[in-house]
């Protein structure tokens, strides 16, 4: 091979970066742009609704605490993952994620069908400190968020943002965002007390309460409409069942 | 000092101020890589707010990336660019706001992030005014670079200079795109992409910080100072161009391998694992193209620290690039994903290929910049083991970890259910998580002990060249093949 035109190439450099930068560009369009096109892609998950202004918070302090570096919420599509965890993600899920957390290590448990596994107060006791609850634990003690009173100064310009960006909030939702998270605030400060959990007032507006609140949102939708089942093949004994699949697939 | 010293032809200011803050934030990120390692194995570790593993672990991960890799980086490509093109950079003033604005910038970025001020993208943590900083910061990289490279006095682009470039235009392209977002406040903003797509478009550009920002411009640092430092031309100039383009042009699809099995759809999925697996060839061939530019010269390998480091770099390179497309098949991954195997391979590539050249670039450019023979040859041979008895010793216990809570996590009993609760899993590697922080502990003491090897070489030299010697470095071999 005659590599003569690549030393004129390589004298020319307005020439040479413009085909370095034309072969970096080629992969990320075809990945990233088509599927923003292509039917299938994200079917929608029926019944979801986006996060209500105090289950916002506390996602938005999920990421301010690095939730995600220890925790995934992406259940993939095997058995041992549905069997542990629930049942597997899907991409209509995540359309008003932002960011989406899916994480890349599970140091804990997956997250994803996480909602209403737990009541609120055993994620109370979890959050002051895990090893009451689980002695091997290794998670962090976020006793602290219990102290933290939960931030709702821009709770209305949070909403306002997220509907800009195609979230179907209403303008009540928006204009009234304090208010409805101070009052989604109390009733999980009230479930609480009637566990038996002591809290004082600002524990009951605290940051814990808003984590709780989003936590608790995670899978909800999918159990409420969870995914067709397939039907492969007609029902037959087990042992049948396996040998056509050893001689079919 | 003095106006009897003769004008400098290059500028090296700013390659000494890269090469010593790299250094810093070298020994800064590793030491809270220790932290974190020791708050998995205990808990208590974690202390408030502030420093606990959620916060610490990007304040890591961005300090060794940006802080000490890309630090040495700018280092190595403005003291190359200028050699292969000999040509002054365009603007000191440039090169100075570079070097001030970076590092100042890394010290607000380590204070958002233990703040809780996150995206919770990986490696693009920062908020947007952060963001744009970087963006400002990387034009002006990009000004003198490119401006070196126009105003130059040699005809052709020395492969060095190819993959510097590349980089540069890769990882303007990447982080402007992952990185848009719609501010709420000054320091809260939400991604303008949401869930799959956020995903996505995440993970092209994750796993191109890992192309773009710990391998090719690290390929720039070996193919400029390992010929160098050998004084020996490249092995193969055919094998460095097609190497080159097919390595940037493959790198970009191969983002998907970390998203298998997720709601992307299933062609995306496929394509990634197509390219990662194809990612190997060009891969071998930068390994091989520096490992064969030591034909014949091998016996300099047992007496010079640099080309050890080099050697063994390129080796752990090759190692990692088999292991990556490996773990990007999906029967492979099915079981590496979500577990401490993929923290153990980005680890044998950060600190055996990435670091190790690091090293190397450093001991090569100390004693030219402050014009003084390195203070201890044999500190730096010493750390040269100590290195990789760490690299061993941190990357052995993950893969074992990561294989146990995998197997662990699909294990089911005859009556088909699952045979061990998840925190039996977390138990199980706990030990492993201790040998990991061990092998930390002896890595970190070698860079302590280069750190106080280029001190006292600094304070022995002087950053202005001594009378009688020549500014011009000896021009580089030229390229057989």
């Amino acid at each position: 091979m005659a590599f003569d035109w690549h030393r004129r190439l390589e004298a020319n450099a307005v020439v040479f970066f413009i085909l370095s930068f034309l072969a970096i560009t080629v992969g990320g369009a075809v990945l990233l742009i088509p599927p923003y096109f292509l039917a299938g892609t994200i079917e929608p998950v029926a019944g979801l609704e986006p996060y209500s202004a105090l289950e916002q918070e506390g996602r938005d302090i999920y990421v301010r605490e690095g939730c995600n570096t220890c925790h995934s919420q992406q259940v993939r599509p095997f058995k041992s993952e549905t069997d542990r965890y629930g049942t597997y993600s899907r991409a209509g899920e995540g359309i008003y994620d932002r960011p989406f957390l899916w994480g890349s290590r599970r140091t804990g448990p997956d997250l994803a069908r996480v909602g209403g596994k737990y009541p609120d107060s055993w994620h109370w006791l979890h959050f002051q400190n895990p090893r009451d609850i689980e002695p091997r634990s290794n998670m962090p003690t976020f006793s602290f968020l219990s102290e933290h009173e939960v931030d709702l100064s821009t709770a209305s310009r949070k909403l306002d943002v997220l509907r800009t960006l195609g979230a179907p909030y209403s303008d009540d939702e928006v204009s009234g965002a304090e208010a409805a998270a101070r009052a989604q605030a109390a009733e999980v400060a009230a479930s609480l007390r009637a566990a038996g959990v002591i809290l004082d007032d600002q524990q009951a507006q605290s940051e814990t309460i808003a984590l709780i609140a989003y936590l608790q949102t995670l899978g909800r939708a999918v159990a409420a409409a969870p995914p067709k089942q397939v039907q492969l093949a007609p029902a037959a004994a087990p042992g049948a069942a396996a040998a056509a699949g050893e001689e079919g697939r | 000092m003095t106006s009897a010293q003769p004008e400098p032809v290059y500028n090296m200011d700013v390659v000494r101020g890269f090469a010593l803050s790299a250094l810093i934030w070298g020994v800064v990120g590793m030491s809270v890589g220790l932290v974190i390692a020791l708050q998995l194995a205990w808990p208590e570790l974690n202390i408030g707010p502030y420093f606990h593993f959620g916060r610490l672990r990007p304040v890591h991960t961005n300090v060794v990336i940006f802080g000490f890799t890309l630090g040495v980086v700018f280092a190595g490509s403005y003291y190359g660019v200028q050699r292969l093109c000999r040509a002054r950079l365009p603007s000191d003033l440039l090169a100075r706001l570079h070097l001030w604005l970076w590092n100042v910038g890394l010290v607000l970025a380590g204070l958002s992030l233990i703040t809780g001020h996150t995206s919770s993208k990986e490696y693009a943590e920062l908020e947007w005014p952060l963001d744009i900083v970087i963006v400002v910061i990387w034009v002006i990289y990009a000004v003198n670079f490119f401006g070196t490279v126009i105003k130059r006095r040699e005809r052709g682009l020395y492969a060095a200079i190819w993959f510097w470039g590349a980089t540069i235009l890769t990882i303007a392209m990447l982080y402007i795109a992952n990185n848009l977002a719609l501010p709420v406040s000054l320091l809260k903003s939400y991604s303008i992409y949401a869930g799959m797509h956020d995903a996505n478009i995440q993970w092209w550009y994750g796993h191109n910080a890992v192309g773009f920002v710990l391998t090719t411009p690290i390929l720039g640092l070996m193919y400029y100072f390992l010929p160098r430092q050998v004084d020996r031309p490249i092995f193969s100039h055919r094998l460095s161009i097609l190497h080159f383009w097919s390595l940037i042009f493959i790198y970009i699809w191969a983002g998907p391998h970390h998203l298998l099995f997720s709601p992307l759809p299933d062609w995306a999925q496929s394509v990634g694992m197509a390219f990662s697996i194809m990612l190997l060839l060009p891969s071998w061939g930068g390994m091989l193209n520096g490992l064969l530019t030591l034909r014949g010269a091998w016996a300099r390998v047992r007496t010079d620290p640099i080309l050890k480091m080099f050697v063994v770099g390129l080796t752990f390179y090759g190692m990692s690039t088999f292991e990556g497309p490996m773990m990007a098949i999906k029967t492979v991954n099915a079981l590496s994903h979500f577990t401490n195997w993929t923290v153990g391979h980005v680890h044998s590539g950060a600190l055996g290929w990435v670091a190790l050249t690091c090293f190397a670039t450093l001991y090569y450019l100390v004693p030219r910049l402050w014009h003084t023979p390195l203070w201890s040859q044999r500190l730096a041979e010493t750390h040269f083991w100590v290195a990789t008895l760490g690299i061993l010793l941190y990357v052995t216990p993950m893969w074992i970890s990561g294989v146990t809570q995998g197997l662990m996590w699909r294990a089911t009993n005859p009556d088909g259910s699952l045979t061990y609760t998840f925190i039996e899993t977390v138990a199980a590697i706990r030990v492993y998580d201790i040998l990991r922080a061990m092998g930390g502990v002896v890595f970190l003491s070698g860079v302590l002990l280069m750190f106080w090897n280029v001190i006292q070489t600094i304070r022995k030299g002087s950053a202005s060249i001594p009378a009688g010697a020549s500014p011009h470095a000896a021009p580089l071999p030229a390229a057989g093949g």
